[in-house]
């Protein structure tokens, strides 16, 4: 577990996650963004590329050609891998002995997660809390997160929408994964740190042989303090008592008449896990399969129940997003439901961002 | 919220339906059907009172539906369905002999047992009797715990009285006391005609309001009216419950669909206490 590398270049990581017989899934550039895809080959990491986030707008561009990790999170999450958008759940069977249900095989490969971000492995645990650790559990779910190795690499660099300081998930993680990686310095002292956190992780890196100092240790801490001061955006302290003190406040009717209703952000944000079920037939009628996909709170049918929608305006709707993700998550599951990554806030396409609009709510007077 | 309802009993995969036989279905009234269901390897289905289950019609989908029957008979299920939309009406279709999936027991249920020495006051307003049924069940088996058991039972008009043989059965042996209101009623009606917070006055003559535990199952606005004029009579808001009715699609607090609040009624209910919940009551679109 103690155990620390020094690497001129990544790709060694890469390689011998590959030899220890994991399939990797790591950043790529496709379609002018960065995606988290299977990587076949260590040499299709996006170096030399950033990205420039913005309420509204995402932009990948060239940045500093030496560098590989100077770009932050991509639009799609990890969830799209451990929670994927469309699951089957069951297929049900009629015939003379009456109906039966079966559960598909589990099969999902050890798989190891190359690039994931503090933020989103913080978003990831918050998932866990849902979706493996309470008293239900998804089986899929959690034989998916059993079977995931989680390379972190540390921000040493934010994007204008980040927030994860104020949120305490970032820009460095602490603890959670199996191996995280540091990219520190310039020119000649460009290197990176790998760290163990597991013995899973430690036994990947049995064969990295430079051991790291005590100053690439150092100089990780001060890449990641560097990135955590360069945040603008910082959520407000008390916002979880603070929104539920302000449920009636007229500023929620300004923002819904701004927000599209698109479910864009949630969507994008890794901790959003609402689902919906479908149910397909095969042509002879004696074969239904039932199917787990994406929903959100967005969605006007979300509420449906007999006679109506129980949140048929805009304005409910938004607040009930910005609500349970930043204050009865806190109720739910003992923390936010926010990690501050600002996908929500990159992906609205008119711009709304979620922190500017928390701190517009808490000036409001409480109901 | 979490404390204040009895738990549930442990389920083998709450995701996965189990097929149980349709033994019997009979119709209540003109869109609601009962059905009596038996497990196919004659295991018993235990539950308690004010649970409920995701039935799910073959082909058609998943709806869920409280169980109506008596929590001490565990060798069958009875389900009362109102026939309002896809699933739903397969449900009332069913005939005995045919099969239907079944995921539960969930949720939390009426507090029966605790409130012994007190009047208990069920309050239903139209199909939310059968929610409240096997409450009412459980108190008349230990009749002898309880100060008084009355039953308000409101409908849109006499036709529309769930369970009319019961409630006729349950005067007669005086088992409890009942006071049925109706919306609408034809001149050969002698009883009440109003909402049920009407009857309120008269079902609590002589009691003392501090005694009182009420259950209320019913509309929304029904049970948050009911709520509200027990508490103006001094009935206290902790010796009250409601039951809540939301979007549900998993039951087992995954899909977010029920989300009232910082609650999911399919597991922090849908019993609540009354006081755990006033204030998201009164307020629109929560
Ligand atoms: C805890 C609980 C206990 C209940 N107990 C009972 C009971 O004992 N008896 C009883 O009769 N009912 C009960 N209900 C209500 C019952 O679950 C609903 O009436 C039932 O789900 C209706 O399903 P349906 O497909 O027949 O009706 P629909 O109204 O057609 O459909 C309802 C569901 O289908 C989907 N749907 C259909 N149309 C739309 C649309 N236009 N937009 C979006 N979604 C749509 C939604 O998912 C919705 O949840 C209970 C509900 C809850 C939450
Ligand atoms: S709400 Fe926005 S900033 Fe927060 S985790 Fe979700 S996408 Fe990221
Ligand atoms: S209710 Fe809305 S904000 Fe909360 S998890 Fe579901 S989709 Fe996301
Ligand atoms: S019904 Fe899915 S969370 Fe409650």
């Amino acid at each position: 577990m103690e155990r620390a590398a020094a690497l001129d270049d990544p790709r060694p990581v890469l390689s011998a996650l590959i030899e220890a017989g994991y399939r990797v899934i790591a950043p790529v550039e496709q379609d002018g963004a960065i995606r988290y895809l299977p990587a076949v080959d260590p040499d299709s990491l996006p170096k030399g590329r950033i990205d420039s986030q913005t309420p509204g707008s995402y932009r990948l561009e060239d940045g500093d050609p030496e560098r590989w990790f100077d770009y932050v999170v991509s639009p799609e999450s990890w969830k799209a891998w451990l929670y994927p958008a469309r699951r089957k759940m069951w297929t049900s069977t009629r015939s003379e002995d009456g109906l039966s249900f079966e559960r598909p095989e589990a099969e999902w490969t050890p798989t190891a997660f190359f690039g994931v971000r503090p933020c989103d492995l913080a978003a990831i645990e918050k998932q866990d809390a849902i979706l493996k650790d309470g008293a239900f559990a998804d089986p899929d779910y959690a034989h998916r997160r059993e079977n995931a190795l989680i390379v972190v690499i540390q921000c040493a660099r934010s994007a204008e929408t980040c927030f994860c300081a104020s949120m305490n998930t970032g820009p460095r993680a602490q603890a959670g994964f199996d191996i995280a990686l540091t990219e520190l310095g310039a020119e000649a002292d460009h290197r990176f740190l790998v760290e163990a956190g597991s013995e899973a992780g430690a036994r990947v890196l049995e064969g990295l042989t430079e051991d790291a100092t005590e100053a690439d240790k150092d100089a990780a801490h001060a890449a990641t303090n560097a990135a955590a001061a360069s945040q603008i955006r910082v959520m407000p302290e008390n916002v979880a008592a603070g929104l539920k003190a302000r449920l009636t406040a007229p500023e929620w009717d300004d923002v819904a008449k701004r927000c599209l209703n698109c479910a864009n952000c949630t969507m994008a944000c890794p901790t959003c896990f609402c689902s919906d079920v479908q149910d397909t037939s095969d042509l002879t009628g004696d074969l239904t399969d039932r199917w787990r996909v994406w929903d959100s709170c967005f969605n006007p049918d979300f509420s449906y129940i007999h006679g109506g929608a129980v949140r048929t305006s805009s304005m409910s709707r938004y607040r009930q997003w910005m609500t349970h993700k930043l204050s009865s998550w806190h109720d739910q599951f003992g923390a936010s439901g926010c990690v501050g990554c600002g996908r929500c806030i990159a992906w609205c396409p008119v711009g709304i961002d979620i922190v500017a609009e928390a701190e517009t709510l808490m000036a409001q007077p409480e109901d | 919220m979490r404390d204040s309802a009895e738990p549930h009993t442990a389920i083998a995969d709450p995701m996965l339906p189990i097929a149980m036989r349709v033994s019997e279905a009979w119709r209540e009234l003109d869109d609601v059907v009962s059905l009596r269901l038996v497990t196919k390897d004659g295991a018993p289905f235990a539950f308690a009172p004010g649970q409920f289950n995701m039935l799910y019609a073959f082909g058609v989908g998943e709806a869920a539906i409280s169980i109506s029957g008596d929590p001490a008979r565990t060798g069958e299920l009875l389900h009362t369905i109102r026939d309002v939309g896809a699933v739903s009406g397969a449900l009332t279709r069913l005939k005995a002999g045919d099969e239907v999936g079944v995921r539960g027991p969930f949720g939390s249920s009426w507090p029966v047992d605790s409130e012994h020495d007190r009047h208990l006051l069920f309050v239903a307003g139209g199909l939310g009797l059968a929610p409240l049924r096997p409450a009412i069940y459980r108190a008349l088996a230990t009749r002898h715990r309880f100060a008084s058991i009355t039953l308000i039972m409101g409908a849109r008009s006499p036709r529309d009285l769930l369970y009319p043989y019961q409630l006729a059965g349950w005067t007669a042996s005086h088992a409890l006391r009942l006071n049925i209101t109706v919306d609408h009623a034809g001149p050969e009606w002698t009883g009440s005609v109003g909402v049920v917070t009407t009857e309120f006055a008269r079902a609590l003559a002589g009691i003392d309001p501090a005694k009182v535990s009420a259950y209320l199952c019913g509309p929304e606005i029904m049970m948050r009216f009911g709520a509200m004029g027990l508490a103006d009579m001094g009935v206290s808001t902790e010796r009250m419950w409601l039951s809540m009715e939301r979007s549900m699609k998993c039951a087992i607090g995954l899909c977010g669909h029920c989300q009232f609040g910082p609650d999911f009624v399919c597991k922090d209910g849908p019993v609540f206490r009354h006081d755990e919940i006033a204030r998201r009551l009164t307020l629109k679109e929560i």
